[in-house]
């Protein structure tokens, strides 16, 4: 974060206080905006996680913190799931994502344009509609199915326990699939960012300094696409754990995520102080593993 | 390969700095005989038809080249002449379309350049910027497997006046302070052949002239073959025992810098290193040793030793002659010049002062705009624009081309950039 200096002038250079002033208005749109959509609605549902009552009789602000415990000993088992589903999407989409942003951003040539295309091609058709399209890919008599089943692979993953009586639908595998499937373009854009900027030339010199290829991966391509990965896996993990639709449309009950649950809260159960208390529960989860995160990648001033 | 990993005795102020790091001199063993020689006789390269090829362009046509072991060898010429692409097959970073490159009598024409015992200071360096300077050092003794780095380095730091500097990350240093790390980073490896692509470009004037003492002393101490690619006739010629000025793909002529300055045998030598006026003359016979020629109404005569193209009667030559060469006399003092000299009379149509010497642009009856440049030891007032003129010189100090060729070669090269 840079400070900003509070501008000293004298009645005197008076053209040159207002071109200082010019910074804070052009600030301006940008504070009222956040003020409207971001701080009044954080406050009122600050307000609301500390209120009890029912529908009927209206809420009231009692200071009832207990909502919080409540709701988080009631939860957790969600809370947990969310965290291990968003891990692991974040971990397949890096996988996924990492070899391909290389390939685009080094080896593809002329192709390279057309490839990015490809990857933000997905954004032109609504998330909703994509998730709903993995329902059918998915679903039991549909082609993903009969083709691992023939392979005898639902075998496995049932005894692993991500799919359950050889169906794809409706089961953990499912909606951390979905999951990977809809933030890998938000994996592999930051890391092509950060690959692409990497001069050409550092290859080289590592490799005239007798590192092997790998070794110039190992050494010199991996350590300087780090703030992409740290940006690509926050982008991923952060939206991924919140997320309620993939689990919502692919999982079961047995695949609620905390994001299903908050929102049955709110719109379901009408319990606006538990849905609240939830939102700010995840919120702080989610800030202080990103903040444990950033510091051990060492990249704070990248992000 | 002959590799030493041995640590280096500092021996400061009786050798330069940064070479007293590569004395290959264990402290505490034996006095080595013949220093100079036999520490590190260095590697001769050896590049047989070697050619590249992107598509239709041709970047470098079939060429030979011989390094001599232990030799400061200069490939110079413009920008985009394959001078750069030359060096980068050395260092195995580029495929050759055709032949092979020899290191030490072994083709490693096949190898790639980790597994090469060269090392290259990259134009514009390419430090690490994720590595702070002491592993930017480190880097090459880490990928060969040496356990202790520290003593190397340090000493390695120390002697490039870095030592304070050994945390800091490459951007955070200036542009005179990276060029050092990088040198560092490949000496510190104790190359066969160090390869400089170049790697003075991006310094101011005056760390220039610093760092091409520097590396020229460091070479001449430590006999480890040099290639230095650039485009800096001047560099070339302060640093290198031998020069090869390349031109579109080709060698154009290789040798010590006199013999290349004094005896152009392309006209893009004769512009691309220094100044040369062309004259085009008729050849008219020959007088013994002499070859007699005419420019225009102007009677010219050069020794035959100094033309490299064959002289006809009745055909063309050109006569060059380095504007440094030619006195300007006024005029009204013809009489006073020796015989036995070239003389062309012209008219001065510019005149600037440069300190050192002023530059006349003379212009005559045989061409327009030949340069003379007189040093300012006693100048005549009556030397100005529009003065009348004699220009002189001994015809052993010109010498003769093939009129064939383009007068104009080599002249407005774009000097700026990779090669």
């Amino acid at each position: 974060m840079s400070t900003v200096t509070t501008p000293v002038s004298t009645p005197h250079d008076e053209p040159a206080r207002r071109t200082r002033r010019v910074p804070y208005w052009l600030l301006l749109p940008g504070i009222l905006w956040l003020l409207v959509f971001f701080v009044a609605p954080l406050v009122y549902q600050a307000s609301t996680s500390v209120q009890t009552g029912s529908l009927e009789d209206g809420f009231r602000v009692t200071w009832h913190f207990a909502t919080y415990w409540d709701a988080l000993s009631e939860y957790y088992p969600q809370f947990l799931r969310s965290v291990a589903y968003g891990a692991t999407a974040t971990a397949l989409c890096l996988l996924l994502g990492y070899p391909l942003a290389y390939l685009i951003a080094f080896r593809a040539g002329r192709w390279r344009n057309l490839l990015m295309v490809l990857v933000i091609a997905p954004f032109f058709t609504s998330f909703l509609i994509r998730t709903l399209a993995w329902k059918t890919i998915l679903s039991d008599g549909g082609p993903v199915v009969s083709a691992l089943g023939s392979l005898h692979v639902l075998g496995l993953t049932d005894a692993l326990g991500v799919t359950e009586g050889h169906r794809v639908l409706a089961t953990p595998l499912a909606v951390v699939c979905g999951l990977t499937y809809n933030f890998l373009p938000f994996m592999i854009l930051p890391l092509y960012t950060s690959l692409e900027r990497i001069d050409g030339r550092l290859h080289e010199a590592a490799g005239d300094l007798y590192a092997r290829p790998l070794t110039v991966f190992r050494k010199v391509t991996f350590p300087l696409s780090m703030p992409g990965v740290v940006a690509g896996t926050l982008l991923t993990f952060i939206p991924a754990t919140g997320d309620y639709i993939n689990a919502e449309l692919l999982g079961s009950t047995d695949q609620k995520m905390i994001g299903n649950v908050i929102q049955s809260q709110f719109l379901r159960v009408l319990d606006y102080p538990t849905a609240a208390a939830l939102s700010f529960i995840l919120m702080a989860a989610i800030l202080t593993m990103v903040t444990v995160y950033i510091r051990k990648s060492g990249t704070e001033d990248v992000v | 390969m002959g590799r030493r990993h041995g640590p280096y005795r500092i021996t400061r102020g009786r050798m330069s700095l940064l070479s007293a790091l590569i004395s290959p001199e264990p402290p505490g063993s034996r006095p080595m005989t013949a220093t100079a020689t036999t520490r590190g006789s260095g590697t001769d390269v050896r590049l047989t038809g070697i050619s590249k090829t992107y598509g239709a362009f041709t970047a470098v046509h079939p060429l030979d080249l011989s390094v001599p072991a232990g030799s400061f060898f200069a490939l110079l010429g413009a920008s985009g002449c394959g001078k750069t692409t030359t060096l980068r097959m050395i260092a195995g970073l580029e495929d050759p379309t055709t032949g092979t490159v020899e290191l030490a009598g072994k083709n490693v024409t096949a190898l790639p350049p980790y597994k090469r015992p060269v090392n290259t200071v990259f134009q514009s360096y390419a430090l690490f910027p994720h590595l702070d300077i002491y592993e930017n050092v480190a880097f090459g003794l880490r990928r060969r497997g040496v356990k202790s780095v520290k003593k190397q380095v340090e000493e390695m730091l120390e002697l490039v006046q870095l030592g304070d500097l050994a945390r800091r990350r490459p951007q955070q240093l200036s542009g005179g302070q990276q060029q050092r790390v990088a040198v560092a980073r490949a000496l510190i490896n104790h190359p066969d052949v160090l390869l400089l692509d170049e790697p003075l470009g991006a310094l101011d004037l005056k760390l220039r002239r610093q760092m091409q003492l520097e590396l020229k002393r460091i070479q001449t101490e430590v006999g480890i073959t040099f290639i230095h690619v650039t485009h800096d006739q001047e560099e070339a010629m302060t640093m290198a025992d031998t020069v090869a000025v390349m031109n579109a793909g080709r060698v154009e002529q290789l040798g010590a810098p006199a013999d290349l300055y004094e005896t152009p045998r392309t006209t893009f030598v004769a512009n691309f290193l220094g100044t040369s006026n062309l004259i085009t003359a008729d050849v008219l016979g020959t007088a013994g040793d002499d070859i007699l020629l005419r420019a225009g109404d102007t009677k010219l005569t050069l020794p035959a030793t100094r033309s490299t193209a064959p002289a006809r009667t009745g055909e063309k030559l050109l006569v060059g002659i380095r504007p440094e060469k030619i006195t300007l006399t006024h005029a009204d003092d013809a009489g006073t010049i020796a015989d036995g000299r070239n003389r062309v009379t012209g008219r001065i149509a510019q005149s600037s002062f440069t300190g050192v010497s002023t530059q006349y642009l003379v212009d005559s009856s045989v061409a327009t705009g030949l340069s003379v440049y007189a040093q300012n030891v006693e100048r005549d007032g009556r030397l100005v624009p529009g003065a009348e003129v004699v220009l002189h010189w001994n015809p052993g100090h010109s010498f003769g081309l093939d009129a064939a060729q383009n007068v104009e070669a080599g002249t407005d090269v774009e000097a700026e950039g990779a090669g």
